[in-house]
């Protein structure tokens, strides 16, 4: 092929860059505002995410964990001004929060509500993690922690990477009615299994049957079971609700190694939903250029059928950190590489990382991003917001630890609610105003089906 | 005299132990000493602070110098080299990859130093061939097109980890001597001009732990002159040089690729397995216990390869790592490059101890030599006239190697072709029942003392490119499992295996490996809370 291609046009009000949970979250947001939204991302950390949405599990450099995030909250504004979810109002934090959740539970993944304290959920090592929203198929997990009820951890030969004698070796002493067993998987000789196959395996429910006849053999007297999360990817609630049915048991999901079910589930939820409320999706492709003129902002990227323009008259920018390519790290600096946005961080190399890698106060490499003003827009060299069109969301903030302060999805929420409500703003009092029914192509993009 | 035997080794409450020579160090040197030792009939007890190789063992180029590299600067470290890289390719091929090496020069290099270069090689009874450009060019496609000389010669890759590991093994099936990872040694008790006991700590149990032997031998590499004095002994003088090298995601030439020149920074690349080593730097440090890369001695590391390989600029780094050169006092005010890379051994009689010897300097390539020298001093002390065998008898170790040796443990999980075998360690393909074996007998260790780092340090584990952030997690759960772990104390080797393999990552994380730390950080702190073992 070496003809000039032209490229297909789609023209939309917002184009989200990042299919991550802020990106992810942002576009729920707009298609609710009723904003014409076009959501533009490639494969990235959302895969490996567990399906727990923490907001603020520890405060960095605090070897303890919080059990009150919104007392937490206030802790992180007085400490860490600039922290991005000590800039965000609690309201707002909730709402976000439960919009997100709800869109999530109309899909077939249910959510608990942000409540007023943590939540102390499980994890594959048997060790202890504190988060905010946990999804319907392991919330029984916490519950039974709590009231350390008897329970049997179930896990399945050929499943590496997790132990059901690893969870109770690190847990049995907290929770002494915790006991191990193994089964084979059914329908799936000797040798190793996959999370993802065994998951999809469980949407048919002749698996879901068998599966209950050897998991009421190894209950015993425990009315819990815990096993590892791989109860479907689609509709996993009624994968999960039939097989409690089946069983007479409370079971939940422990999230394993990645790549996880829960990340593929969220992951596969929003791409199917998102077009059916008319968000124009490319998935899987990167966004190569971006470019800002008196009209509006132009997208370049390709698919498999070939180069796409995307004309938006705002842009969120949530293309994450390194691992999913938002931010670079190059030996002599950390770079933003779309726009080439201004980097707070450290001096120099050597500075990026502490000596210890545990090190409970996080790592400064960690803390880089890009700055935003009051209105989620992302600042210039000159200090002054990049573009009036352009806003941001998500971990690539600067000014955060999300791994050391367990505030992934928190970030990535709250960041995305207050970027889509200053996108609203700035469409809605922009010359033109947003269209009331905005004319613009809706077709979905699907490569390679 | 009572020794040990092998099938019982000491209980963990034993606070005494004999044997007729205490080693101190496990080290190519140490482990070599052990070995001879035991071929003579001499039973040892081996003391290592850390583990076998911990030391400059561990952490060099793993060049088996053909002698080339000190034609110009050792004529005699030369002409040792190239006697024992020809014995063991010998004695040894199994730890041993016969590449070849090239010398090349690049514009701007002296041409001097090039006209003279196949002469001197030829004084010191080193085979070298002078290659054209283009066929230096077309045996290794990398090299840089501003080539302008090249010559080859008999240099090779040499495993130490295989190396010590094959020693100990040797010298425990021999005659039972013993070995001990992460015991100490804090000091002497010296009765009339001689060593009674070594009074020494085991860091795992925090044990004091005596050994009682009639000869000790300082093999503590940099360390010996600490040692030494520990002895009373004042005539272990060292200076220390830090050198500092980079492990490079893919091999990048068949040869070691060495340059053209008076030695200098970055100017050997040495292949091995699936991956390259670049170096090294050389830099005078006063303190031995803190040596971590900088960003300097990095670049410079980069820059300078670049000019032989450019490739190496845009490469992929997974480690970096430094150790300490002892350097031997005495050769004058020459540089510390140049200084003699020769060995030193002291029977410390002017110090007025008789049963004390230090051997330390040298190389990789001549501790059977200097294990050779050391071994014929403590025999002749303790009045055995056997001599030295290791120069004709052939190390076994194909199993103690089997784990460490790239390519290996994938050869075992084929032939054993068990679909219940799963893969641990996806990087380096090591299976279930590696893992099983390595514990169950552990190659040149007990048992009891086995940590995820200690199978690492066996096995191929965390050597790939996700450098164990997976396979650590994967292991783990493995040894949970399996009712090796039954507490918390899995999670702490965890912790501390990823906290260990994280210094050598640390001065190369940028570009993919930046990504890779990210994603390893989020799994071991985010979800596992590795981070807070210690808090709840
Ligand atoms: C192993 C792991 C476990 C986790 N566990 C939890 C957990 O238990 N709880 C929790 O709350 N959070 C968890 N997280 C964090 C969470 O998944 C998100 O990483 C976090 O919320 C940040 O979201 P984000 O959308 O800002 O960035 P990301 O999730 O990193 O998303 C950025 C997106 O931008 C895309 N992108 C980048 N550049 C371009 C481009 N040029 N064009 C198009 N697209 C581009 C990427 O492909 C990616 O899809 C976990 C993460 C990991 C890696
Ligand atoms: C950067 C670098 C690159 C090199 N490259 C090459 C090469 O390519 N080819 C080559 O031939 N040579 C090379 N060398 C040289 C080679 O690595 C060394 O000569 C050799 O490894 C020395 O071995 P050793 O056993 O004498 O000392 P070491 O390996 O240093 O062993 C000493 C041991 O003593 C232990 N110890 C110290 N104090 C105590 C104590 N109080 N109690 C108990 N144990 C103690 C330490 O833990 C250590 O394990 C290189 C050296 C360096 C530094």
């Amino acid at each position: 092929m070496n003809m000039i291609e032209q490229p297909r046009n789609f023209t939309t009000e917002l184009a989200v860059i990042g299919s991550g949970i802020a990106g992810f979250a942002a576009s729920v947001f707009a298609v609710n505002r009723k904003i014409a939204t076009a959501l533009a991302g490639n494969s990235g950390a959302v895969a490996y995410t567990t399906g727990y949405l923490d907001l603020l599990g520890r405060l960095d450099g605090i070897a303890t964990a919080v059990t009150d995030p919104w007392e937490g909250l206030l802790h992180l504004r007085q400490t860490q001004p600039k922290h991005p979810l000590g800039r965000i109002a609690v309201a707002d934090l909730r709402a976000g929060f439960d919009e997100f959740t709800s869109f999530l539970g109309s899909g077939g993944i249910a959510y608990s509500r942000a409540g007023d304290r943590n939540v102390t959920a499980l994890t594959p090592a048997g060790t202890l993690k504190q988060t905010l929203c946990v999804p319907a198929t392991m919330a029984a997990g916490p519950r039974a922690f709590a009231a350390r009820a008897a329970c049997v951890i179930v896990d399945f030969e050929g499943l590496k990477g997790f132990s059901s004698r690893e969870v109770v070796a690190n847990l049995g002493g907290r929770w002494p009615g915790l006991a191990a067993q193994r089964i084979g998987f059914p329908d799936m000789a000797r040798g190793e299994v996959y999370p993802e196959v065994m998951a999809r395996a469980l949407e048919v429910p002749a698996t879901r049957e068998r599966l209950a006849t050897a998991l009421q053999g190894v209950a015993g007297p425990a009315r819990v079971i815990g096993l590892p999360a791989i109860l479907g990817v689609h509709r996993p609630d009624r994968v999960h609700a039939d097989l409690e049915r089946l069983t007479g048991l409370e079971i939940f999901e422990i999230p394993t190694m990645p790549p996880s079910v829960p990340g593929v589930r969220l992951r596969e939820l929003l791409e199917q939903a998102l077009p059916k409320r008319g968000v124009t999706l490319i998935p899987q492709q990167k966004v190569t250029g971006l470019g800002f003129d008196g009209d509006g902002a132009t997208l370049d990227l390709r698919d498999s059928y070939g180069p796409i323009r995307i004309r938006a008259r705002a842009v969120i920018l949530a293309t994450g950190r390194f691992l999913s390519g938002g931010l670079e790290a190059h030996p002599d600096r950390i770079a933003e590489p779309l726009l080439d946005l201004p980097v707070t961080q450290p001096a120099g190399r050597a500075d990026w990382y502490r000596e210890r890698y545990t090190d409970v106060r996080g790592h400064p490499l960690h803390r880089a991003g890009i700055e935003v003003d009051a209105e989620s827009r992302p600042l210039g060299r000159d200090g002054r917001p990049c573009s009036e069109r352009l806003f941001a969301a998500g971990v690539i903030v600067a000014h955060q630890d999300w791994i050391r302060s367990r505030s992934g999805a928190g970030i990535a929420i709250a960041t995305a609610y207050q970027a889509v409500g200053a996108a609203e703003r700035y469409l809605r009092g922009s010359s033109g105003g947003l269209a009331a029914t905005p004319s613009l192509n809706r077709q979905v993009v699907v490569p390679g089906e | 005299m009572s020794t040990i035997s092998p099938e019982q080794p000491a209980p963990a409450a034993a606070t005494t132990l004999e044997t007729e020579v205490l080693i101190i160090g496990g080290g190519v040197t140490g482990t070599g000493i052990m070995r001879d030792l035991a071929l003579r009939g001499i039973h040892s007890i081996l003391i290592d602070k850390i583990d076998l190789c911990a030391g400059a063992s561990g952490g060099n180029h793993g060049l088996l110098h053909s002698g080339a590299r000190y034609v110009s600067t050792d004529l005699e470290a030369a002409i040792e080299c190239r006697q024992e890289n020809e014995l063991l390719k010998r004695l040894a091929p199994h730890c041993i990859e016969a590449t070849g090496g090239l010398f090349v020069a690049v514009e701007g290099d002296d041409p001097a130093f090039a006209d003279e270069f196949p002469e001197l090689c030829r004084r010191a009874g080193i085979r070298c061939d002078e290659l054209t450009v283009a066929e230096a060019r077309k045996l290794e496609p990398h090299l840089s097109d501003r080539l302008v000389r090249a010559c080859r010669v008999p240099d090779a890759t040499v495993d130490p980890f295989h190396l010590a590991l094959a020693n100990v093994d040797h010298a425990r099936l021999t005659n039972g001597s013993l070995y001990r990872s992460h015991t100490e040694l804090l000091r002497f008790e010296i009765v009339d001009g001689e060593i009674r006991s070594a009074v020494c700590r085991d860091h795992r149990t925090l044990a004091p732990l005596t050994i009682r032997a009639r000869q000790v031998v300082n093999a503590g590499g940099a360390w010996a002159m600490n040692i030494a004095r520990l002895a009373g002994c004042a005539d272990v003088d060292l200076l220390y040089a830090k050198g500092t090298l980079l492990v490079n995601h893919d091999r990048m030439t068949r040869h070691v690729v060495n340059r053209l020149r008076p030695p200098g920074d970055g100017d050997i690349l040495v292949p091995g397995g699936t991956v390259s080593i670049l170096g090294t730097t050389s830099t005078r440090i006063q303190d031995l216990d803190h040596v971590a890369p900088t960003v300097d001695e990095i670049d410079r590391n980069i820059r300078e390869g670049a000019a032989m390989i450019p490739a190496l600029a845009g490469a992929r780094y997974t480690r970096a790592f430094s150790r300490v050169r002892p350097l031997l006092q005495g050769t004058g005010n020459a540089s510390d490059r140049a200084a003699s890379r020769g060995f030193a051994l002291l029977d410390h009689r002017s110090q007025g101890l008789a049963n004390f010897c230090t051997i330390t300097g040298g190389k990789l390539t001549t501790f059977r030599l200097m294990a050779e020298k050391a071994a014929d001093l403590v025999a002749g002390r303790l009045g055995n006239r056997q001599a030295g065998t290791t120069a004709t008898v052939p190390l076994p170790g194909d199993d103690a190697g089997r784990w460490t040796e790239p390519g290996a443990a994938p050869k075992h999980w084929y032939k054993l072709n068990d679909p219940g075998d799963m893969i641990l360690c996806e990087c380096e393909m090591v299976p279930q029942s590696a893992i099983d074996e390595i514990v169950a007998t552990p190659p040149g260790a007990e048992r009891e003392v086995m940590s995820i780092e200690a199978i690492s340090l066996r096995s191929r584990v965390g050597k790939g490119p996700c450098q164990g952030s997976f396979c650590g997690i994967r292991v783990a759960s493995y040894l949970y499992d399996s009712g090796y772990y039954r507490d918390a104390a899995g999670l702490v080797h965890m912790r501390d295996f990823f906290d260990e393999r994280f210094k050598g990552q640390r001065p190369v994380i940028w570009g993919r490996q930046a990504a890779q730390m990210e994603l390893a950080e989020a799994l071991h702190c985010g979800l596992l809370g590795l981070d807070a073992l210690d808090a709840d």
